[in-house]
């Protein structure tokens, strides 16, 4: 079957291309469209950002996505938007394009089509926005000549606009279209199973595919190691793995769940997760990541897992034989191993929700602020009697071959007093919790020192009103 | 005279949008990569080495010659002519040959009907290595002499009377980490061959002379025979001056190997691995200065890490001893300059080209000495500023005339009240124990014109068509810095006819030969100089037949606001160029200039190497997580003398662009090589160049106003790409402040470059047990 979307307003049909073609050298080689710009083909600079809407929930809009990440077929049944679908040749540009032609903020120009479709995407939600809003939209986008100054300035001044769609907007076109849930070319596959039932007979079918949840770490082996997987099994359609809800004791979603679909609920119930999932990526990357795929590449650092270890997060994983539900903790159990075995995903991650008398405080700590990965990562929840510890829950990345609990720790402080005095003896309890290794994130050392600190940092922020994050100012 | 004189649209001074600003928001806007390709184009891969220093074996092309789409495979033992392509010195391999010297140099290169096939088939090159040690530290190529280049001194005085005579004493060392470039558009070339054994490149290049030559040399051809063309770059920053020639050679090799078009376009980490940045540097020094601060007497070192090649390490060397005086009199001084070879990968041209270095030396010391001092640094450095009438020699022996530190640094200080400024940032260190703040100011002075006098030289080609329109066409090439902008500004106030008549068309060595690299800032002096030049001699042409036209004498003639007047009567451009025509008058020239008044002793590092100077002045103020070590640039405040500018928003985005640029220098970008050699941060997942919320959220940047060039240059303005990059310097000084605060100010604490959260955080911890120590000696005292 062929692939159908629907490009810069035209309907496309698609057939005898790779699947492991990636969307961008598609736009670029095949489509001639080349104002979509290859930087890194990491999904890191986002000069190849385009705007994808499908139809999953209400209403599509168009969001920010990288194409150089997205194999062909996961834009089956989308419309999409590049820079050339903005505004018609030699017509009137659009606002967000306008904006950065008179605030100067174009020199070299590589990036600029990444930058004009990022904020061509936030100018879509059409939502009163700040300037933390605008760095936190652009932070996927890189730029080495103009500084950024012009660059948010146009994106302020475009969005004092009301919001004005595309030339070639084209999203009323999805209605007519319909998605290709096996794609084939030579011996390559593309399945996208709808259903538990269609997935797991898929997985019977093909034991060696692979499975596609968002791509931002698989897609690497495509755009960068040009590797041409034979199968490759999306979990983006299942419709079982796709819900977010709450009930009395926590909040509940699919294995198939975006960062950016989760963060709404994260935002109204565990507020400082939010913050440092903004932290993850970039927007390009939360639109196509999922947290079951962060789990399921158990990284060492794995921004979300400490958090959800600290949080007593369980993942439940299902197979065509059953299903069973197990802490996060237990399921990531080695350097990048966990405890799925062949024909099981993760279905469902529950995590309970924090206590009104306990603390959640997460602390990331990279080079640059924005889209980096984390030297260190912690997640305390703690739960204070009075100035005593009662219980605490720490959980770190970067310290160890996988995120996990200082149990030293935990232990030490439990039941200790919680004043900055008590604290002395952090550093050599936390040295019996890991053993860190020295890359180009941070040495030993320092992975040791700052773990400790990050201690004291909660400690204080949780006694005191007194200032502990320099981007608070 | 009666002409009305309303403006010009684009005119010079005035701040016009870049010429292909709706090209770049539309996506419109053509790179090597987007251009519509020769039929059967190939596309090539590299091979890159593993190891930081081995024999080259064997290389054995059989499994990749026989893998799908495999055309042609290339080792230095195919290159037709010269494995050389050297930019400065000689014998600096295209392809390695016999012998490897750093981890990612280029070995081999496949070129494949597809980039897949490429790509994989370049996997499949079998290379037999026999391991060599390498030396991969900096120190150890000190200790062992081991230099691309030789060393250079500049000396002046009595330094070691001078240093024993002083009140006061300090000995150290620091060090600045490198720099990728991290244009968004990695290095790619095409290359096209054509008739009778031509060569035609697309080069993403800086320097398409260096590409024509190179290739030439490669090929074994004379230069008519190569021609390169850029249209545009995807930013460049040095980093496409000597080393886009690594890539355009590699597929000029191969195309004419395969005898197709290939195109060669680095994948990033191939582009990081595989060319270099800015230098890493060491410096030692011994300063002896008086209980003012004011420097009697400076030994110091400065040593470069330059790879494994010298590329422009002797170069960039140079002007790093030449800027180390910065804004600063220092009478009795010896600069030792050490080219060091490791098995790294060769650095090369990088925005401000070693004077980043030299600077952050001289700065670094004068914060150390005020610190020992007890004496606000701002002080301590007016103390050192270069006199007017007196003190006004540089330690290379250039007299400094146009001196306006004294003016800029003040114009700031009015401007922002430091000192009410740093009352707020040490009143909120007396009430915030963990989070602190720093506050530092410090001025640029920053010499144009290349050191190396040869290179002073610009030409350009101006054609007037006989409907009106003007094609330019000149040396400089465009890497998003606005110079094709700023050119034909100039062309356009000379034939005072609106900018959209204008076209700058691709540079290529086909219009103008023998052209210097667009670097050093310069470019728009010098290009605009000679597009002038040849502006102005059509333009005489043109009065000549409108004095004849209209029957009056030629200064009779006035060309304003898009006409030709003689008196009351006028005609159109337009209508002008189709007279001159008709009369059989050429409405084509070349145009040529040369900077004056420089010259350059290699041989004693003396002379006057630099035209004039430009100037500038920064404030920054940080604050500083003294349990993380993070950082966050909260305010600059920068004031920049462009003299007269010709573009202010050109200007302008050059300096917020060269600001930032130079805060990630030294702050968030960190080049990490493991202990093989190898570079673990090779694409921006690892490699953080700064990003949009990381610029101050109080940053404003003003241009020195009524500062005209008091040198002759292109409408008096002066040069802007580079200086300002040194602006940032004042953002490392702040944190050293920020983390000195922990000490009352009287402790340098011992930070090299860049200040990543883990370097603040040993400062601060290195500060805090000092501080306790002293507690301690105190308590022991009382």
């Amino acid at each position: 079957m062929a692939l159908h979307f629907v490009l810069n307003g035209k309907q496309r049909t698609v057939e005898g291309v790779s699947p492991t073609t990636t969307v961008l050298d598609w736009l670029r080689m095949q489509a001639r469209l080349t104002g979509t710009k290859e930087g890194c083909a990491e999904g890191d600079c986002g000069a190849c950002t385009i705007a994808v809407a499908h139809e999953r929930n209400g209403t599509p809009q168009y969001r920010p996505m990288n194409s150089c990440l997205m194999m062909l077929p996961q834009i089956d049944n989308c419309a999409v938007l590049t820079v050339e679908g903005l505004s018609a040749p030699q017509a009137r540009l659009h606002p967000v394009q306008q904006a950065m032609v008179d605030a100067n903020g174009t020199q070299c120009g590589f990036c600029t089509p990444g930058f004009v479709m990022a904020m061509f995407a936030l100018s879509q939600e059409g939502e009163p926005v700040d300037d933390a809003s605008i760095h936190e939209a652009l932070a996927g986008n890189l730029c080495r000549c103009t500084g950024y100054r012009a660059i948010v300035d146009a994106c302020r001044h475009a969005l004092t606009h009301p919001t004005q769609p595309a030339v070639c907007d084209g999203r009323e076109a999805l209605q007519t279209l319909t998605p290709t849930d096996d794609y084939r070319c030579g011996a390559q596959r593309f399945l996208t199973p709808r259903s538990f039932d269609e997935l797991f007979a898929a997985m019977a079918q093909y034991p060696n595919a692979v499975l596609l949840g968002g791509g931002t770490d698989l897609g690497l082996r495509v755009s960068k190691g040009r590797e041409a997987f034979p199968e490759v099994i999306s979990t983006k359609g299942v419709a079982d793995i796709r819900h977010v809800t709450t009930d009395a004791t926590g909040l509940v979603f699919g294995g198939a769940v975006t960062y950016s679909e989760l963060l709404p609920q994260l935002d109204a119930h565990f507020p400082s997760f939010a913050v440092l999932v903004r932290r993850i990526g970039s927007r390009q990357i939360r639109n196509l990541g999922t947290i079951a795929g962060n789990l399921a590449t158990a990284s060492p650092i794995g921004d979300t897992i400490p958090c959800l270890i600290a949080l007593g997060a369980k993942v439940t994983l299902r197979s065509r034989t059953g299903t069973r539900t197990l802490q996060v903790e237990d399921f990531i159990v080695g350097y990048r191993k966990t405890v799925l075995v062949p024909g099981e995903i993760i279905a469902e991650i529950r995590i309970p929700f924090v206590l009104r008398d306990e603390h959640l405080k997460i602390y990331k700590l990279s080079k640059r602020f924005d889209q980096d990965i984390s030297t260190v990562i912690v997640a305390f929840k703690l739960l204070l009697d009075g100035d005593k510890v009662r219980e605490l829950r720490a959980a770190y990345g970067g310290m160890a071959a996988f995120a996990k609990r200082a149990s030293h720790l935990e232990k030490a402080l439990a039941g200790r007093m919680w004043l900055a005095e008590s604290l002395a003896d952090i550093d050599e309890i936390i040295a019996r919790d890991f053993v860190p290794i020295s890359d180009h994130r941070g040495s030993a050392a320092y992975r040791l020192r700052a773990a400790a600190n990050l201690v004291r940092r909660c400690q204080i922020e949780t006694t005191s009103s007194v200032l502990v994050r320099v981007e608070a100012l | 005279m009666n002409a009305p004189l309303g403006r010009i649209r684009g005119g010079v001074h005035s701040a016009v949008h870049h010429e292909s600003a709706v090209g770049h928001v539309t996506g419109s806007a053509l790179y090597v990569d987007d251009q519509p390709t020769p039929t059967g184009m190939l596309e090539a891969a590299l091979v890159l080495s593993l190891h930081a220093h081995a024999r080259l074996k064997r290389i054995d092309f059989s499994s990749a010659l026989a893998a799908p789409g495999v055309i042609a495979a290339i080792s230095a033992f195919d290159i037709p002519g010269k494995n050389d392509i050297a930019p400065i010195r000689s014998n600096e391999p295209l392809l390695a040959d016999g012998v490897v010297e750093y981890v990612g140099q280029p070995v081999a290169a496949i070129a494949a009907e597809t980039l897949d096939q490429a790509r994989l088939a370049a996997r499949l090159v079998d290379v037999e290595y026999e391991m060599l040690p390498p030396i991969l530290a900096l120190d150890d190529a000190i200790a062992r002499e081991s230099y691309v280049s030789p060393p250079q001194v500049i000396a002046r005085g009595d330094v070691d009377g001078a240093l024993k005579q002083a009140p006061n004493r300090h000995k150290g060392e620091f060090r600045c980490g490198g720099q990728d470039h991290f244009y968004l558009e990695g290095q790619i070339a095409i290359a096209i061959p054509g008739d009778a054994g031509d060569m035609l490149l697309h080069s993403s290049t800086q320097h398409p002379t260096e590409v024509q030559q190179c290739v030439a040399r490669l090929l074994g051809v004379p230069f008519n025979a190569v021609t390169c063309e850029v249209r545009r770059m995807g930013g460049a920053f040095g980093g496409k001056e000597s080393q886009a020639t690594i890539i355009a050679g590699i597929a000029a090799v191969l195309g004419a190997k395969a005898h197709q078009a290939v195109k060669l376009r680095l994948p990033r980490d191939d582009d990081m691995r595989a060319t270099g940045g800015r230098h890493p540097f060491l410096i030692r020094y011994d300063v002896g200065f008086d209980n003012d601060g004011r420097i009697l007497a400076l030994d110091v070192m400065l040593a470069a890490n330059g790879g494994n090649v010298a590329d422009h390490t002797p170069a960039v060397l140079t002007r790093a001893l030449c800027h180390i005086d910065n804004c600063y009199w220092l009478p009795h001084i010896r600069i030792r300059g050490l080219a060091c070879k490791t098995h790294t990968v060769s650095n090369t041209a990088f925005r401000g080209y070693g004077a980043p270095q030299g600077m952050i030396a001289i700065e670094t010391i004068i914060d150390i000495i005020a610190r020992q001092l007890g004496f606000p640094p701002e002080a301590v450095r007016q103390q050192n500023f270069y006199g007017v009438e007196r003190n006004n020699v540089t330690p290379y022996g250039m007299v400094v005339e146009d001196n306006i530190i004294e003016r800029v640094t003040h114009e700031l200080d009015r401007s922002v009240d430091i000192a009410r400024w740093r009352e707020r940032v040490t009143e909120f260190n007396r009430t915030s124990p963990l989070i602190k703040k720093g506050l530092a100011t410090m001025p640029v002075k920053f010499g144009i014109s290349f050191n190396k006098p040869v290179l002073n030289q610009a030409g350009a080609l101006v054609h007037v068509y006989t409907d009106g329109s003007v094609m330019l066409n000149h040396g400089g090439t465009e890497m998003g810095q606005g110079l094709f902008l700023k050119v034909a500004q100039v062309v356009a106030e000379t034939f005072q006819i609106d900018l959209d008549n204008i076209r700058v068309s691709a540079t290529t060595t086909g219009k103008i030969p023998n052209t210097s690299p667009t670097a050093g800032s310069a470019s728009s002096d010098l290009n605009g100089m000679a597009a002038l030049n040849a502006a102005e001699k059509i333009k005489a042409r043109m009065t000549a037949v409108a004095a004849e036209y209209f029957d009056v004498p030629a200064e009779e003639i006035v060309f304003a606001s898009n006409r030709i007047y003689a008196g009351n009567r006028s005609t159109s451009f337009p209508e002008l160029a189709a007279i001159s025509y008709e009369k059989r008058v050429s409405l084509s020239a070349t145009g040529f200039y040369r900077t004056p008044k420089i010259q350059w002793d290699f041989a004693t590092l003396t002379g006057r190497p630099f035209f004039y100077f430009v100037y500038g002045a920064a404030a920054a103020e940080v604050a500083v997580d003294t349990l993380t070590g993070e950082t966050r640039v909260l305010r600059a405040e920068l004031l920049q003398d462009v003299g007269r500018s010709l573009n202010p928003a050109i200007d302008l985005g050059q300096i917020e662009g060269a600001f930032i640029q130079g805060m990630g220098w030294l702050t968030s970008e960190e080049l990490w090589w493991d202990a093989e050699g190898k570079l673990r941060t090779h694409g921006p997942s690892t490699y953080k160049i700064p990003g949009s919320r990381d610029v101050p959220a109080n940053f404003n940047v003003r241009l020195l106003a009524d500062a005209p060039n008091r040198e002759a240059t292109i409408f008096r303005s002066k040069a802007i790409g580079e200086p300002p990059l040194m602006l940032a310097i004042s953002v490392w000084l702040a944190i050293r402040d920020a983390i000195a605060s922990l000490a009352d100010y009287r402790v340098a604490a011992h930070l090299d470059a860049p200040a990543t959260p883990e370097r603040v955080l040993a400062a601060i911890d290195a500060i805090k047990t000092c501080n306790a120590k002293n507690a301690m000696t105190r308590r022991n005292i009382q």
